[in-house]
């Protein structure tokens, strides 16, 4: 979703392939991937909650030194990550829910941007 | 910019929810409220409370002036002038287009939580690209 709403985060993505439409990037097999990858982090996340800058140090540290993304996209990708929750479990993601998972949504964003300079 | 394929899926979800105008609009922002806190700070005159009669007046005003807007993307300016002109100068919601992204982000969650998996990537895309003209629009003023 994050590819789709925001096309332009595709230019993280280059060596990914298809990317020339929504159905091309649902079916895309390497998006799916990382999609794994980046979800498995945030579940890592949640079991640290009390130490998420030292969890995320590596991680913030490529974001910046190899992979040159600005922080911004991180918090556009939390925002998506809540809707598809949303979507998901319906009802079940009450208000309470939201706003506790926006909450973790700004504090990882702002863990995997602290090592920026 | 909204395409025509964009323009047809906002005006079905709009179909979709016209029975739900009230119900939606409290919806996002009571979840607004709870999520940021600092959005209250634009209602201190308002009973917050789940379920508060001001909560429900305001939601369907705001879920009526989107429906309208959606009947007129091809205007957008011109169908929000005079909610753009009140926004800019008399609400002076601060930073311009900040607390209304906040709020889009809460539109498009009551949204998901009621159309489930209909609220597709694709809907999803033309839907946000909406609620971030219609906050452009609003803060033209601003300055």
């Amino acid at each position: 979703r994050l590819l789709i709403v925001y096309p332009w985060t595709q230019r993280f993505f280059d060596n990914f392939g298809n990317l020339s439409s929504p159905t091309a990037i649902i079916g895309n097999p390497k998006v799916r991937a990382h999609g794994k990858k980046v979800l498995t982090s945030f579940g890592e996340a949640v079991k640290n909650l009390d130490n998420l800058k030292a969890t995320y140090s590596k991680l913030s540290e490529l974001h910046c030194e190899k992979l040159h993304v600005d922080p911004e996209n991180f918090r556009l990708l939390g925002d998506i990550l809540i809707i598809v929750l949303a979507a998901h479990f319906t009802k079940d993601f009450t208000p309470a829910c939201q706003a506790a998972w926006q909450k973790l949504v700004g504090v990882v964003a702002h863990a995997l941007a602290y090592k920026y300079h | 910019m909204l395409t025509a394929d964009d323009k047809k899926l906002i005006q079905q979800v709009c179909e979709k929810s016209s029975g739900h105008m009230e119900e939606f609009g409290a919806e996002a922002l009571e979840r607004m409220f709870i999520t940021f806190p600092q959005t209250k700070t634009y209602f201190p005159h308002f009973d917050l409370h789940h379920g508060s009669d001001q909560i429900r007046g305001h939601g369907k005003k705001v879920a009526t002036a989107l429906a309208n807007a959606a009947k007129n993307l091809d205007n957008l300016s011109q169908a929000l002038s005079e909610l753009s002109n009140l926004h800019a100068y008399n609400l002076r919601v601060d930073p311009p287009c900040f607390a209304l992204q906040l709020l889009s982000q809460c539109f498009q969650v009551v949204l998901a939580v009621h159309l489930g998996k209909d609220y597709t990537p694709e809907v999803h895309s033309a839907f946000d690209k909406f609620l971030s003209a219609v906050a452009s629009v609003l803060a033209e003023k601003y300055r």
